[in-house]
C-alpha cells in the first residue's frame, strides 16, 4: 500500500476501501452538497414561491406581449390621468399612456439590468477575488487596496457623479456599467474571504502534495466550495441592483425618457401622490415585489447551502 | 495593538488618495473643455473664464491639478463655487442638518434593530422570530423612495403625525425622514443581531456556562451577548458614516437641505468644485469611521489585538 | 485535605449518606430530528463512589458525551429528551428535579470539564473573571474576593504566574494551560463529582500525561469521584478503577479496569485493544475493526455490533444480548462472551 493510503487509513480509522473517496477532489463532495441542497430546496415554500415569482418576472421581461396587447407608447393625451378602470387596469399616466402596459414593460429594464450587472460583477469578482485570495502577498494587497478605494466612494453619490459627469447619453449600457463598477467591490471581498478560508482546508494541501497545478486547484477544489456564499449573495444582489437602478432613475440620473423604467415612473409620480396615487402605487408595488422575490430566493439558497444549518 | 493600528493607518493613506483622485478625475477629466461644461448655459466673459482656469489650475496636467487641490484641502480650502462662495461655507450650513438626520436615524436603527434582533434570536423559530424575519425582508425589499412616499402619505398626510417636508418644525421634522433613512439599516441590524445571537447560542462556551450552573439569563445576557454584539457594533460604526453619504434620496423626498442634496444640486448645476469638495469630505469621513471601527473591533474582541 | 461529606438536602430531598456519589441506571436519551429519532443513549448504568474513577470508553457517536450531559442536565431540549432511567446523586433523584434546583447542583456539586478548552471558554472574558464567576454567582462573593479565590485556584492547578495571568484571555494560553483553567473553574466550589469529557484529546501526548496526573492528584486531595470520558485506552489503563465500554448508545462491557483489560469479554473491547499500536508489534498494517459505527437513526437489529463482529451468528441478529455476568461485578453484552474470553486467554 502506498504511504498516502496508510495516512488515509489512520486518519479515517476504518474501512480501507471507503476512505480514499474522501481524498477525491471536491467534485464528489460538491456534487452531494448541491444535490442535497436541491432536494431540500424543492420542498421549501419560500423557494417555490420566490422561484415562481422570478420566473414570472423573467417571462414578463422577455415576452411582455403575453401580458398585454396594448402598446405602452401609444398615448392619447385626452386620456390623461385616468383612474384604474376596466379599460385601463392600472389607469393612465400624464401623457395618457396605458399604465398597466407601461408597468409590464418596465420589467424588461429592471430584470435586464439586474441580471447583466450581477453576472458581470460576479465574473470580475470571482476572477480577481480568487487570485487575490489564493495567491495572497503583493497581488492581494494591490487588489485589496483597489477594492477599498472603490468602497470608499458612496454608492448613490458616486453613481450620480459618474452618470452626470461622464455620460452625455444614459441608456441601459451606461447605467449598467456604472452599477457594475460600483458593485464589484462587495462581491470581490466576499469571494476573496471565501477563497482564503477554502485555501486552508486540508484537501488543498493534499492536492498540492500530489502535484496538482494552481489553476486546477482553484478550479476543482477551491471554487466549488467557496462559491456557495457567492451564489447566495449574487441572487440578493440582483434585487439590490434593481433597486439601485430605480433609485438612480428616480433621482433623474439614471435612464432617460423615453425609456420605461419603474424608477422613472415613480419619479414622475412624486408630484402627484395625492391626486393620482395609482401612478406611484403600481410601479412601486411591482418594484417591491421584484426585489422581494430575489432577496427571498437568496435567503432560501442560503438556508439550503449552508452546511452548518443542517 | 500598536502594530495593528499602524498597519491600518498605512492602508488608509493610499486608499484615501486613490478615492479622492478617482472622484477628482471623474469630475474634471471630462473630454472637451471642462470650463465650458462647468459654465453650462451661462455665458461668461473670457476674463472670468481665465480666472476660473487659474483658480482651478486647469492649465496644469491632471495630477498636478489634483496635487494642488489636495494641498488646498489640507489647509481647509475646499474651493469655491461659481458665485465665489467657499464650499466650506456651504458645508457648514448643510452638514449639521445631515448630521442631525443621520444621528436620529442611527439611534432609531440601533435601538429598535438590536432589540428586534435579540427578541428574534432568543426564541428562534418562534412568533417574534418569524415576524422580525418577514418584516425586515419586506423593508429591505421596498425601495427607500417608495418607503419614503408611503411614510409621507400615511404617517404625514393621512394621520398627520409628522411634518412631511422641510425642517421648519425643528426636531419633529426630522422624525419621519430619520425613520425612513434608518429603515433599511434597521432591517440589516435586526437580522445581523439575530444571526449572530443564534450562532453564539450554539457555541461551546454556552454549554460550559450552562454546565457551570449559571442562570440562563446570565448565559444569554452576558456571555452570549458580549460575543454576539461584535459584528453588530462594527456594522453600526460603519453605518454612521454611510448614512451621511446615503441620505440623498431621503433628503430629496422630504425636502431637507442637507449635504446629500448639496452634492445633487452641485451635479445638476455642474458645479464641479462643490461636488468634488463634498464627496472628498464624505470619503474622508467614511475612511476615518472605518479606522475607528477597526480600533473598536480590537477593543471588543481580544483575539485580534495581537495579530 | 479531604472535603467532609456535606450532610444536606438537595431540592428539599434529604441526602442519603450511604448511597454512592453518583448512580446512573438505565439511562436513555433520544434526539428527535426531521430525519427520525436518534437513540443516542439506550441503557447506560454505572456508579461512582468517593475517590474512585470510572472511565467511559467508546468511539464518537457511542453516546458517551450525551450520557454525561444528561447527568449534568444540559442537553438541548428540544431536540434532545431524557426518556428513561434514573440519575441519583447521593441518593437524590436528579432527573425530575425542577430546573431551578438542578442548577444549584450544576457546577456546585457536579462539575464538568470539556474537551477543547479554546472553544469551551468564553473568548472575550479574562480567565480569572470566568473562574471568579463561579464564586460570584453560586456563593455571592464580591468581585475582589472572588478574584482572590480564582487566583488561588489557578495556583492549585499549577498555572505559573497565576496572579499576573488571571487577566489574560483564553487564546493567550497554551492548550495544556487552558485545560488547567477549565479544571480550576470546575473545581472551584469543591464539587463531589467531576465529569471530564475527553479532557486530553485535544492535547499533545506529554501534556496529556501532565493533565492526567494533575487530575489524579486533585482527586487524591479532595476525595471526589471522577467520571472520565475518553476513547483512549491508554488513559483508561493508567487511571481508571472501573471502565464502562459503550457502543451505539449501550454499555457493552463494564467492570474493574484490570479485569476488563486482562480478560475482555466483548468483541468490541477486544477490537479496541487490538487496534492500539504497540511497540512490540512488527507488522506493517494497523489492525482496525472492520466496518464503521452504525448510523444511530438505524441501529441494526439484535446486537448493534453484529455487522462488525467476527463472532457473530444468527442469534446475534435476532436477539439483543442482555447483560451477562462473566464474573462478580462485571457485565458483558455478548451472547458468546465465554468464547470471546477464552479466545483471548
Amino acid at each position: 500500500m502506498s504511504d498516502l493510503e496508510h495516512i488515509a487509513e489512520r486518519r479515517l480509522g476504518g474501512d480501507p476501501g471507503s476512505d480514499l473517496a474522501e481524498l477525491e477532489p471536491a467534485a464528489g463532495r460538491e456534487g452531494s452538497l448541491y444535490a442535497d441542497a436541491w432536494r431540500q430546496l424543492r420542498r421549501r415554500p419560500i423557494f417555490v414561491i420566490s422561484g415562481l415569482l422570478i420566473l414570472l418576472l423573467i417571462t414578463m421581461a422577455l415576452f411582455p406581449s403575453l401580458f398585454t396587447r396594448v402598446d405602452p407608447r401609444s398615448c392619447d393625451l385626452a386620456d390623461s390621468l385616468l383612474r384604474p378602470s376596466r379599460e385601463h387596469w392600472f389607469g393612465t399616466d400624464v401623457q395618457g399612456c396605458d399604465y398597466y402596459a407601461r408597468t409590464i414593460y418596465g420589467a424588461r429594464v429592471s430584470i435586464s439590468i439586474g441580471i447583466l450587472v450581477t453576472v458581470s460583477s460576479t465574473l470580475i469578482a470571482v476572477v480577481f477575488g480568487s487570485i487575490a485570495g489564493f495567491y495572497g502577498g503583493a497581488t492581494d494587497t494591490i487588489i485589496a487596496r483597489i477594492t477599498d478605494i472603490w468602497f470608499a466612494i458612496p454608492t448613490i453619490l458616486g453613481g450620480i457623479v459618474i452618470l452626470r459627469s461622464i455620460f452625455s447619453e444614459r441608456g441601459l449600457l451606461q447605467v449598467s456599467l456604472v452599477l457594475i463598477v460600483l458593485g464589484w467591490p462587495t462581491m470581490l471581498r466576499l469571494v476573496r474571504s471565501s477563497v482564503m478560508s477554502a485555501k486552508e482546508m486540508d484537501y488543498v494541501d493534499a492536492a498540492r502534495a500530489l502535484g496538482v497545478g494552481d489553476f486546477r486547484i482553484i478550479r476543482r477544489h477551491i471554487l466549488p466550495n467557496a462559491i456557495a456564499p457567492v451564489i447566495v449573495y449574487a441572487t440578493i444582489t440582483v434585487g439590490v441592483i434593481i433597486s439601485a437602478e430605480a433609485a438612480l432613475s428616480f433621482l433623474g440620473v439614471g435612464l432617460q425618457l423615453p425609456a420605461i423604467s419603474w424608477g422613472l415612473m415613480i419619479s414622475v409620480a412624486q408630484n402627484r401622490i395625492l391626486t393620482a396615487p395609482h401612478l406611484l402605487l403600481f410601479p412601486g408595488l411591482f418594484l417591491s415585489v421584484t426585489v422581494f422575490s430575489f432577496i427571498l430566493m437568496g435567503d432560501a439558497l442560503r438556508d439550503a447551502l449552508d452546511p452548518r444549518l443542517r | 495593538m500598536g502594530r495593528y493600528l499602524v498597519r491600518r493607518l498605512l492602508q488608509f493613506i493610499p486608499v484615501f488618495f486613490g478615492a479622492t483622485l478617482l472622484i477628482f478625475v471623474m469630475v474634471w477629466a471630462i473630454p472637451g473643455d471642462p470650463i465650458a461644461a462647468l459654465a453650462g448655459d451661462r455665458v461668461l466673459p473670457e476674463q472670468v473664464l481665465q480666472e476660473i482656469r487659474d483658480q482651478y489650475h486647469l492649465d496644469d496636467p491632471l495630477l498636478v491639478q489634483y496635487g494642488k487641490y489636495m494641498g488646498d484641502v489640507f489647509r481647509g480650502d475646499f474651493g469655491e463655487d461659481f458665485r465665489g462662495r467657499p464650499v466650506t461655507d456651504l458645508m457648514k450650513q448643510r452638514l449639521p442638518i445631515t448630521i442631525r438626520l443621520a444621528l436620529m436615524a442611527f439611534a432609531f436603527e440601533l435601538v429598535i434593530g438590536v432589540l428586534a434582533g435579540i427578541l428574534a434570536g432568543v426564541r428562534k423559530g418562534g412568533f417574534m422570530d418569524n415576524l422580525v424575519l418577514i418584516s425586515t425582508l419586506v423593508v429591505i425589499a421596498i425601495p427607500i423612495f417608495v418607503l419614503g412616499f408611503l411614510a409621507q402619505l400615511v404617517l404625514g398626510v393621512r394621520l398627520g403625525w409628522f411634518p412631511v417636508s422641510g425642517i421648519q418644525q425643528g426636531l419633529r421634522s426630522y422624525v419621519l425622514p430619520a425613520m425612513v433613512l434608518g429603515s433599511v439599516s434597521l432591517a440589516y441590524i435586526a437580522r445581523l443581531t439575530r444571526t449572530s445571537l443564534v450562532e453564539n447560542l450554539r457555541a461551546d462556551y454556552v454549554r460550559t456556562a450552562t454546565a457551570k450552573g449559571l442562570p440562563r439569563r446570565r448565559v444569554v445576557g452576558i456571555h452570549t451577548l458580549r460575543n454576539s454584539m461584535i459584528p453588530v457594533v462594527t456594522f453600526l460604526a460603519i453605518d454612521l458614516g454611510a448614512l451621511m453619504g446615503g441620505a440623498i434620496i431621503t433628503e430629496t423626498i422630504f425636502n431637507i437641505p442637507g449635504i446629500g442634496r448639496a452634492v445633487f444640486e452641485g451635479v445638476q448645476r455642474q458645479e464641479g468644485t462643490v461636488v468634488v469638495g463634498i464627496v472628498t469630505f464624505l470619503v474622508l469621513v467614511y475612511l476615518i469611521a472605518n479606522l475607528l471601527v477597526d480600533v473598536l473591533y480590537a477593543v471588543l474582541d481580544p483575539r485580534i489585538r495581537y495579530e | 485535605m479531604v472535603t467532609a461529606i456535606k450532610m444536606d438536602t438537595i431540592g428539599g430531598r434529604p441526602v442519603d449518606p450511604a448511597a454512592p456519589l453518583l448512580a446512573v441506571e438505565d439511562l436513555a436519551v433520544e434526539f428527535r430530528i426531521d430525519a427520525g429519532v436518534v437513540r443516542a443513549v439506550n441503557g447506560l448504568s454505572y456508579t461512582v463512589e468517593r475517590g474512585r474513577t470510572v472511565a467511559i470508553l467508546g468511539e464518537s457517536g457511542s453516546g458517551k458525551s450525551v450520557g454525561a450531559q444528561a447527568v449534568m442536565g444540559i442537553i438541548d431540549s428540544p431536540p434532545g429528551f431524557v426518556t428513561g432511567g434514573s440519575v441519583r446523586f447521593r441518593g437524590v433523584e436528579l432527573l425530575d428535579l425542577p430546573e431551578q434546583e438542578r442548577r444549584r447542583v450544576r457546577g456546585n456539586r457536579i462539575a464538568m470539564v470539556f474537551q477543547d478548552a479554546l472553544t469551551a471558554l468564553n473568548p472575550v472574558f479574562p480567565v480569572g473573571w470566568q473562574i471568579a464567576e463561579m464564586f460570584r454567582v453560586h456563593r455571592g462573593l464580591g468581585r475582589a474576593e472572588a478574584g482572590e479565590r480564582a487566583v488561588e485556584l489557578m495556583e492549585r492547578v499549577r498555572i505559573p504566574l497565576a496572579r499576573e495571568r488571571a487577566g489574560s484571555y483564553p487564546h493567550e494560553f497554551s492548550g495544556g494551560m487552558r485545560q488547567r483553567v477549565m479544571i480550576a473553574m470546575a473545581l472551584s466550589l469543591d464539587p463531589d463529582i467531576l465529569i471530564a469529557d475527553e479532557p486530553t484529546t485535544a492535547l499533545d501526548v506529554t501534556v496529556q500525561a501532565q493533565i492526567m496526573s494533575l487530575l489524579a492528584a486533585l482527586q487524591q486531595e479532595t476525595g471526589m469521584g471522577l467520571v472520565l470520558i475518553t476513547h483512549d485506552l491508554g488513559v483508561v489503563a493508567e487511571v481508571a478503577d472501573e471502565v464502562v465500554v459503550m457502543y451505539a448508545g449501550r454499555e457493552v462491557e463494564k467492570g474493574p479496569s484490570l479485569g476488563v483489560y486482562h480478560r475482555p469479554a466483548h468483541p468490541y473491547t477486544i477490537g479496541l485493544m487490538d487496534s492500539l499500536p504497540r511497540r512490540d508489534q512488527h507488522t506493517e498494517r494497523l489492525t482496525a475493526i472492520a466496518g464503521s459505527p452504525p448510523d444511530l437513526l438505524d441501529i441494526p437489529s439484535g446486537c448493534a455490533f453484529r455487522p462488525r463482529c467476527p463472532h457473530a451468528r444468527n442469534i446475534c441478529a435476532r436477539i439483543e444480548p442482555p447483560l451477562f455476568e462473566p464474573e462478580d461485578g462485571r457485565v458483558a453484552a455478548c451472547h458468546f462472551w465465554e468464547e470471546v474470553q477464552r479466545g483471548r486467554a
